[in-house]
């Protein structure tokens, strides 16, 4: 209280005097008290994870091992990158079911621009598929608000289009086979230790640079801020998971080089989410179309948009995934791809009827079904099996959602 | 019934509709509506139930564009085309269902559609919340606890003085009000009438569209009467009664008849 200008934190006015920034203590009974009446974020998820683990390990001692931690880094990079997608087009209030395969055309494209003899070079291939994938999102979204159709539908006959457009593309030969050494590397290539230890460094430093200036910001123009305590707390802990996971990747091959490229989608995706008009415009039309629409913002461009996203998103998840394997064959983008990068979204908390959800669901959705699923393949139990226990999983989460956000309604947080 | 033209002396209108109609297919929402409203003057509209009411200020508001008719605004012929044109002149509505975002907070809410930017495209949330205080401190909404809640967990008349707060924080010239009173209890009903009342003594035209006459004549000086969408009468408010007001809802005498266009 006594950090904020006077001015702003009169007693006798009780607006102003909730601006100011609360003590450690208010802050600690404030966030329990959001955590008893439901809203618990990320809480459930985190609890699942540890849950998870000591389960797989206690069944297999080479469920935490170095070696395996990095497999799962590498195993869940390409559905963290497709749900990402998936989060935008959720907050909206919309589905889309073509991201599958959308993720199939563009690596196909890609590895057919790749192939030897006259090759194109890697990055014009890239480049060309993620165009390719963006004007795949660019119509279907046309398509749903042009003429006021339900994106289940448009984004289903998607589904079916471009399965077939895989098939059409990669033609009799059933694998077209990846050697261009830049996109293998994608999911392939581990940083040395030095440098793992550099990119923890720059993130650390990142984060908190970030987060002391905005705090430091709002502070000066005396607006109500976190306590400078709960900041350090938060910076500490970022800094030790982040150490901890190069740490851990250095005792076996190192931080594979998708874990970057994850790290970067998730800061870039975060800030486009959260601090940009355009973070504004789809949370304000998931949450309202028409108060949204008679505050002028142009409701059907940001639907096109976010299609566009989700379509782009997949196309980057699907070259991930292409990258892992060394190869596109006619299987790609099919199997539970779309299902799981949809449970992902959902799993880590965004909801299916838009206006609430995070990036940083994605990542905390995609790992624990990659951790279920590698954890499961540790054991060597059938597919069948696997597919149960995820669904089971997907359930559980749908459920303390639903329990939670009951608890939120009849306390009034919203 | 004969229709009562009001001489107030005073300013030109602030904006005056001239003969606007809207159809939606072959229902006839509006027929040759003339209306209009002065600054620092409460205009009242009223009528029962489908009688164009929201039909027009949707009109207004950019929501719905006219079939036929002209705007003037300021004495001077505009065009409205969307919501953002209506913004553009000043005009701001708060509706019946408020239009805010539940999942927005407070600040988002008053900001939506017209967010402060600074550097690197990000949101300048400091200087939007300091406004948005400023401006909730000025209507005397001093019962939120923080700008930074959801609107989901508001009551309605927080939510009420949220969507007014919006209104006027815009430098806005008129602003229209549509049945602001509709789902308050009594003291928070007083408090929206001393804003209204408020509203016009800063010198803003007001457009207020009540179903509850005893409000009506608390805050309007004038009052524009709309059945089955058409005008039927306009009265000033002083120099009428509820009684007359009542008959000129339920039995005032329409002019056009859809389908037969005989001048009476």
């Amino acid at each position: 209280m006594s950090t904020v200008k006077d001015s702003v934190s009169t007693p006798e006015n009780a607006l102003l005097a909730g601006q100011a920034t609360p003590s450690l203590g208010e802050y600690m009974r404030t966030y329990l008290v959001r955590v008893r009446s439901g809203d618990i974020g990320s809480l459930p998820i985190i609890l699942g994870l540890i849950v998870i683990a000591v389960i797989f390990q206690s069944l297999n001692e080479n469920f935490l091992s170095a070696r395996n931690f990095v497999n799962l880094i590498v195993q869940m990079a390409g559905i963290t990158t497709i749900a990402i997608g998936v989060v935008y087009v959720l907050l909206l209030g919309e589905i889309d079911l073509s991201i599958g395969y959308v993720s199939a055309v563009s690596a196909v494209i890609m590895t057919l621009l790749l192939r030897e003899p006259g090759g194109w070079p890697w990055y014009l291939a890239i480049g060309v598929a993620l165009l390719a994938a963006a004007g795949i999102g660019l119509v279907q979204g046309l398509i749903v608000t042009n003429f006021q159709l339900p994106s289940f539908v448009v984004t289903l006959a998607g589904l079916l289009v471009w399965s077939g457009a895989v098939l059409i593309l990669i033609g009799g030969g059933g694998t077209v086979i990846i050697q261009d050494k830049v996109v293998i590397g994608i999911a392939n290539y581990f940083l040395p230790s030095v440098w793992g230890w550099g990119v923890a460094v720059v993130a650390v430093a990142w984060f908190a640079l970030s987060q002391a200036m905005q705090v430091h910001s709002r502070r000066q123009r005396g607006v109500s801020t976190r306590p400078l305590s709960i900041v350090t707390f938060q910076i500490i802990g970022v800094a030790i998971l982040i150490i901890g996971v190069v740490y851990v990747a250095n005792q076996d091959r190192g931080v594979p080089f998708v874990g970057i490229i994850l790290l970067i989608f998730l800061a870039w995706f975060t800030f486009l989410a959260t601090r940009t008009k355009f973070a504004r415009y789809v949370y304000g039309v998931g949450g309202n179309k028409e108060a949204a629409r008679r505050a002028g913002i142009a409701v059907e461009r940001i639907r096109v948009e976010v299609f566009m996203i989700s379509s782009i998103m997949a196309g980057m998840g699907g070259i991930v995934l292409g990258s892992r394997l060394r190869s596109v064959d006619t299987a790609a983008g099919g199997g539970n791809l779309l299902l799981n990068s949809i449970a992902a979204a959902v799993i880590g908390g965004t909801s299916l009827f838009g206006g609430s959800g995070r990036v940083a669901s994605a990542f905390l959705g995609a790992l624990v079904i990659a951790t279920v699923e590698n954890g499961m393949g540790l054991l060597g139990l059938s597919a069948g099996v696997k597919f149960v226990i995820t669904g089971l999983v997907l359930l559980v989460a749908v459920l303390v959602d639903a329990i939670s956000r009951r608890g939120r309604a009849q306390s009034g947080i919203g | 019934m004969s229709e009562t033209t009001p001489n107030v002396a005073g300013p030109p209108p602030l904006l005056e509709l001239k003969g606007v109609s809207k159809n939606f297919g072959a229902v006839q929402a509006l027929l040759k509506v003339d209306f209009q409203v002065r600054v620092g003057e409460v205009m009242a509209l009223v009528g029962d139930n489908g009688a164009g009411k929201s039909t027009l200020i949707k009109g207004v508001a950019g929501i719905y564009t006219f079939n036929e008719g002209e705007i003037y605004f300021d004495s001077r012929r505009v065009a409205i085309n969307g919501p953002r044109d209506s913004a553009a002149l000043g005009i701001e509505v708060v509706y019946q269902d408020l239009a805010l975002a539940d999942n927005l907070d407070v600040v988002a809410n008053m900001f939506l559609g017209r967010e402060r930017i600074e550097k690197l495209w990000r949101l300048d949330e400091v200087s939007m919340e300091q406004a948005c205080v400023e401006t909730l401190d000025s209507l005397s909404v001093t019962t939120l606890r923080s700008v930074r809640r959801a609107v989901a967990g508001l009551s309605g008349g927080q939510r009420q003085a949220i969507a007014v707060a919006k209104a006027v924080m815009w430098n806005s010239r008129l602003v229209i009000l549509d049945e602001p009173t509709a789902a308050l209890g009594v003291a928070q009903t007083r408090q929206v009438l001393d804003l209204v009342k408020r509203l016009a003594e800063r010198g803003l035209a007001v457009v207020l569209i009540s179903h509850n006459l005893h409000d009506v004549f608390e805050v309007a000086d004038c009052i524009t009467v709309l059945r089955l969408g058409q005008k039927v009468a306009e009265f000033v408010a002083r120099q009428t009664t509820q009684q007359e007001i009542v008959h000129a809802i339920t039995a005032g005498q329409v002019q056009h008849v859809p389908g037969m266009e005989v001048a009476s």
